[in-house]
């Protein structure tokens, strides 16, 4: 178990800048997600964490050891694939006990640490299964038993849950984060789901084009996004075009509103409103961030309502509000107000 | 398959089984044929038989040229088999995994002997071999290693062709996990990339050993008095004479080669891999 440091990494391939200068400390026991769209370069920064493409520039380091330019195997990576990669031709003990035999441990020590990864996963009484002869969620858990029973300084799980369907994805998902606190092991994962990543990883690196976006706790990416990239992967969000005030407490927007906000720095050019932070009234109400609107789009989504809203001004704006028994229910053409909270409305950079 | 109860869809059902048997029969035929001739009583090949009998096999025994005609190209096969795998694994992981400078040029050169004559390729190693002889005074042609120098070149294709088809076949992510396991990359080839490929080797090995068993051309540079191979054998014998003796060296050949594709298929399912 160690902390993990990647300095000023970068990776070239042939003219095309995968990854730029990418600086990132993962402490001890951190559970850390790389996140962005395809080909932002998450995958190939896990890619040289595990050593399986040299970084072009830049150090890896692992605990105090410096494995810019050691060979994968001996790094001590625990790396979970997207596929699982299992080893179709050796069953599922096989499969977990590789690493130790080659370690060379003793047969002794090799059976009660594989019986216990096993055990970990929940996969006794799988022994002497071959690979095909198990499901998707199976298999994975077998991908990941194979990862920790080696005792890696680092575990790195690619898109571990893309292959999975949706309901066992969420029970992977937690799996995967009592496995990791169980353990006790660095991680670093992959994925290009938000929702995923929010809720597994202690802190998130949201990349794009290969460059870090911004990196904070799922809380300090939603409240407090970067830029308008980091604002549009992360949730939904109304991004209204304008200019800040004087006094920098509000922000006239570009059709003629000015909403007050707790506070907005003299640089942003859009105001970002995340849906569920506005506040719905039937009818015209007067108040301060009281706008009257018409509601274009109504859909019921059970435990809320997605509303689409057109202001006075002929801006939209996206609402979430909660739809209770006994709440209102919400009908196109029906004319509301809603209310923006200062303290939800979040000046951002749009470049 | 044409479906339907129309005429031109009955006369297309038709016309699809006419051509598939036509063509089985072409391919099997001169194989059933030369079964049939090798027990016929007769000496002079007629139709119809005098009468059946297993004369002609007990006469092998006694023509020595059959003998160790036989004997020498099982040899020559199974070396030249051994060699060509020798070449061909290490070839093949190379050309297939590493990026190699060149790799396009090598395959092709190393897939070159099934596009150069075989006549050629059989001159060609003759010179070679007899320069080889005067230059170092070792008897090199009518040897097996001789044969097998020249039998290697026709295995290599073979071999290369099956077995990078089949590296291709395996994820690299499978390779990439025993390099994370602490595998170095000799043992990861050792315990995960040959086990999983080793249908194709197996079916690589087959093949040469077919290839290189009833060779011709090649072998005709090669031998020497009392060193021949079975199919040159074969070829002296029918330039004398023409008598179901011939017929029951062929059914037998068949019958090896026969043997080794059903032995074969019992481990490696062989349509999979070819």
């Amino acid at each position: 178990m160690a902390a993990l440091h990647l300095r000023n990494i970068s990776k070239k391939f042939a003219e095309v800048l995968a990854v730029d200068d990418l600086s990132l400390e993962v402490a001890d026991g951190e559970f850390v997600v790389l996140l962005g769209p395809s080909g932002c370069g998450k995958t190939t920064t896990l890619r040289m964490i595990a050593g399986f493409i040299e970084a072009s520039a830049g150090t890896v380091r692992i605990g105090t050891r410096d494995v810019t330019h050691d060979p994968p195997y001996r790094r001590n990576v625990g790396f979970v694939f997207q596929n699982y990669a299992l080893f179709p031709h050796l069953n599922v003990v096989e499969n977990v006990a590789f690493g130790l035999r080659r370690r060379r441990r003793p047969e002794r020590e090799i059976g009660g640490r594989v019986a216990r990864a096993l055990a970990l996963v929940k996969l006794e009484g799988f022994e002497a299964r071959m690979p095909r002869q198990l499901s998707g969620g199976q298999q994975q858990r077998v991908a990941i038993a194979r990862a920790l029973v080696i005792a890696p300084d680092v575990l790195l799980l690619d898109e571990p849950l893309s292959n999975l369907d949706a309901k066992l994805r969420r029970d992977v998902r937690g799996e995967l984060r009592r496995l990791q606190q169980l353990s006790g092991i660095t991680t670093v994962m992959v994925t290009h789901d938000q929702d995923e990543a929010m809720s597994i990883g202690d802190r998130l690196v949201v990349m794009n084009h290969g460059r870090v976006q911004q990196i904070g706790t799922p809380q300090a990416l939603y409240r407090h996004p970067a830029n308008r990239f980091v604002a549009g992967f992360i949730g939904r969000g109304n991004f209204l075009a304008g200019n800040p005030g004087a006094d920098g407490k509000r922000f006239i927007t570009r059709g003629g509103l000015v909403i007050v906000c707790a506070r907005i720095d003299s640089g942003a050019d859009t105001l970002l409103i995340r849906p569920e932070t506005i506040a719905m009234r039937p009818g015209q109400v007067p108040g301060v961030n009281c706008f009257a609107a018409v509601i274009e789009a109504a859909v019921f989504q059970g435990s809320a309502f997605d509303l689409d809203l057109r202001l006075a001004t002929g801006e939209t704006l996206q609402v979430q509000v909660a739809a209770g028994t006994g709440a209102a229910d919400w009908t196109v053409g029906q004319e509301v107000t809603a209310e923006i909270d200062p303290d939800a409305a979040v000046g951002i950079v749009s470049a | 398959m044409v479906r339907g109860r129309a005429f031109g869809e009955r006369l297309g059902r038709l016309a699809f089984a006419g051509t598939v048997g036509l063509a089985l029969t072409l391919i099997l035929a001169p194989l059933v044929l030369v079964v049939w001739l090798s027990f016929f009583t007769n000496e002079i090949l007629s139709l119809p038989p005098e009468g059946y009998s297993l004369r002609w096999y007990g006469a092998l025994a006694r023509q020595y040229q059959f003998v160790s005609g036989f004997q020498l190209s099982a040899l020559v096969a199974l070396a030249a088999t051994a060699a060509g795998l020798l070449v061909t694994l290490p070839a093949a992981f190379a050309l297939s995994r590493g990026e190699l400078p060149g790799r396009e040029a090598i395959l092709h050169a190393l897939m070159s002997p099934l596009i150069v004559p075989a006549l050629v390729v059989g001159a060609g190693l003759y010179l070679a071999l007899i320069e080889f002889e005067v230059d170092t005074g070792l008897p090199v042609t009518g040897t097996v290693f001789g044969f097998a120098a020249g039998h290697v070149l026709l295995t290599i294709p073979w071999s290369l062709r099956l077995v990078t088809a089949n590296l291709a076949g395996v994820d690299p992510a499978i390779e990439d996990a025993a390099l994370s396991l602490g595998a170095t990359p000799v043992v990861t080839a050792l315990k995960v990339t040959l086990p999983l490929i080793w249908p194709g080797v197996v079916a690589a090995a087959l093949f040469s050993f077919v290839v290189s068993f009833g060779n011709i051309e090649v072998s005709l540079f090669l031998v020497q008095p009392g060193q021949t191979t079975l199919p040159i054998a074969i070829l002296q014998y029918l330039e004398w004479k023409v008598d179901p003796t011939v017929a029951a060296v062929s059914a037998l050949q068949i019958a090896l080669v026969a043997a080794a594709l059903l032995i074969t298929d019992r481990f490696v399912s062989l349509a999979k891999v070819v």
